[in-house]
């Protein structure tokens, strides 16, 4: 009996399916519109006093238009993020991606990253900081809906609006969710131009992995390479 | 054996012909990473600086407006009719409210309440117009709700006045109809759907905090409903206009979301 050549396996699932791919690129169309006309919105009536964006990074010259942009951009963003939601559910690629994150190992990569010297030679492989940082986002992403609808119907959806308190309350937290992913954003993006094959992969789909494929087993590979 | 080679994620499935390298060196290195990340660049920063004229290109206004409509509509199917908003103490009330028009308070005109009277029109069967003092000898209703501004504050109110849903079975306004349009002394006008008019925390105020309402409030009638942005609450109102026609208003007519619930 013959084993199949390994060079044959089956086609394989790539880092980043097409699918996901898709959504990962609406979705960074969808918050740069939201921020932008969020911030324009946030101009109208500051939270705190000495914060004003300036007018070359907001998106609409007068209140109506980043209100419109808000309203329409909202749909790309909500539905964007369910479907990535349920397939990320559905296909597991949360399980395999997100989970386990081990305490010891975020204090470790959080000292490699403090002394630069974080591994990046293997993309399918998240860090438990990545970890963290992408599980992170996703809740934050859920938190700024949630504020959003509250923020959007306090009437309507009196039962939800009542969980934060005040009117103002609401729009503190959809503020901090919204700074939280500013940060995200910062951070993601000097990340993905220092490791450009991460970009690459975000575009391309990266490499192909199995999903049998045994956690650490790409470094090996890649160690004796 | 020959030894197959361990699969990496890095390697090619096929390895690349070195030939290929060597006979397009010329065009590989023109392959500038730098320059296509340059290009990149500029082209964002082209369209952050362009971006407030591109929302008022005339194929952008229209798909903006086009999903403002569709938020209309979305806005209806989940209006809950009898669903009451939070109403608050009296302790809790600004006083005076805040002042805002689509003018400085200095431009603000009073409305003679001698002279004035409220005119009705479209579906309504007694047509016959209103003084303040007949109005003012209707039952009040005292709402204390908050008030929400599109731009972002807040403050709570203390309103109070005829119910608009008895107002309107008294003259015997078709509650079928779609829109009821309110018609103002500074030429502002607006226009809500009839289940916002017909909502039980929707009045005409007359007062606020007990006291008549001060010229800059909308003396001697305004809209106070607790389902609406402020910028629906019509103010100084002189006519009222029951109807099936779909017509813009005022800050709709500037691209402002019409329906504006809350």
């Amino acid at each position: 009996m013959s084993t199949p050549p390994l060079t044959s396996a089956v086609p394989g699932r790539r880092l980043h399916p097409l699918p996901l791919r898709i959504m990962h690129w609406i979705n960074a169309a969808a918050i740069f519109i939201m921020i932008g006309s969020g911030w324009k919105i946030y101009n109208d009536d500051v939270i705190f006093g000495l914060l004003h964006f300036p007018d070359s990074l907001v998106i609409g010259k007068w209140a109506q238009h980043g209100l419109q942009w808000h309203f329409f951009g909202m749909w790309i963003f909500v539905l964007n993020g369910l479907s990535y939601l349920t397939y990320g559910l559905a296909t597991g690629r949360f399980r395999r991606k997100l989970f386990p994150i081990s305490v010891r190992e975020l204090v470790a990569t959080v000292g490699d990253a403090l002394r630069f010297r974080l591994a990046h030679d293997d993309l399918t492989h998240y860090n438990a900081v990545q970890k963290m940082l992408y599980l992170g986002v996703i809740l934050v992403g859920i938190c700024i809906v949630i504020s959003g609808l509250a923020l959007w119907k306090p009437v309507q959806f009196s039962e939800l609006a009542d969980l934060f308190g005040s009117f103002q309350t609401i729009r503190l937290v959809h503020f901090l969710c919204m700074s939280a992913i500013v940060g995200f954003v910062l951070v993601h993006v000097t990340l993905a131009l220092l490791v450009p094959q991460s970009l690459v992969a975000m575009i391309k789909g990266g490499p192909v992995v199995s999903d049998a494929k045994p956690a650490g087993a790409a470094a090996e590979i890649n160690a004796t390479h | 054996m020959l030894r197959t080679p361990t699969p990496s994620i890095f390697r090619p499935r096929r390895p690349v012909d070195q030939r290929v390298l060597r006979e397009n060196r010329k065009l590989v290195e023109d392959i500038d990473r730098r320059g296509l990340l340059r290009g990149g660049l500029s082209l964002g920063a082209l369209t952050l600086l362009t971006g407030c004229d591109v929302t008022e290109d005339q194929s952008v206004q229209k798909v903006l407006r086009t999903v403002s409509a569709w938020n209309d509509r979305v806005q209806e199917a989940i209006f809950r009719p009898n669903h009451l908003a939070p109403i608050f103490s009296p302790s809790q009330v600004v006083k005076p409210p805040r002042f805002n028009a689509y003018y400085d308070i200095e431009e603000l005109k009073p409305v003679d309440g001698a002279t004035w009277s409220l005119e009705l029109a479209g579906l309504v069967k007694d047509k016959r117009p209103w003084t303040a003092q007949q109005i003012y000898q209707l039952p009040e209703q005292e709402i204390i709700i908050r008030h929400v501004c599109v731009e972002g504050w807040d403050y709570i109110g203390q309103w109070s006045g005829p119910n608009l849903r008895q107002f309107f079975e008294r003259i015997g306004a078709d509650l079928t109809a779609k829109y009821v349009y309110f018609i103002c002394a500074d030429d502002y006008t607006e226009s809500i759907d009839m289940a916002t008019a017909l909502h039980p925390q929707t009045i005409l105020a007359t007062k606020y905090a007990g006291a008549t309402l001060a010229d800059p409030f909308g003396f001697p009638l305004r809209l106070r409903t607790s389902t609406k942005l402020g910028y629906k609450n019509a103010k100084w109102i002189k006519a009222i206009e029951v109807s099936n026609d779909f017509r813009e208003t005022f800050w709709s007519k500037q691209g402002f979301n019409w329906f504006a619930g809350i």
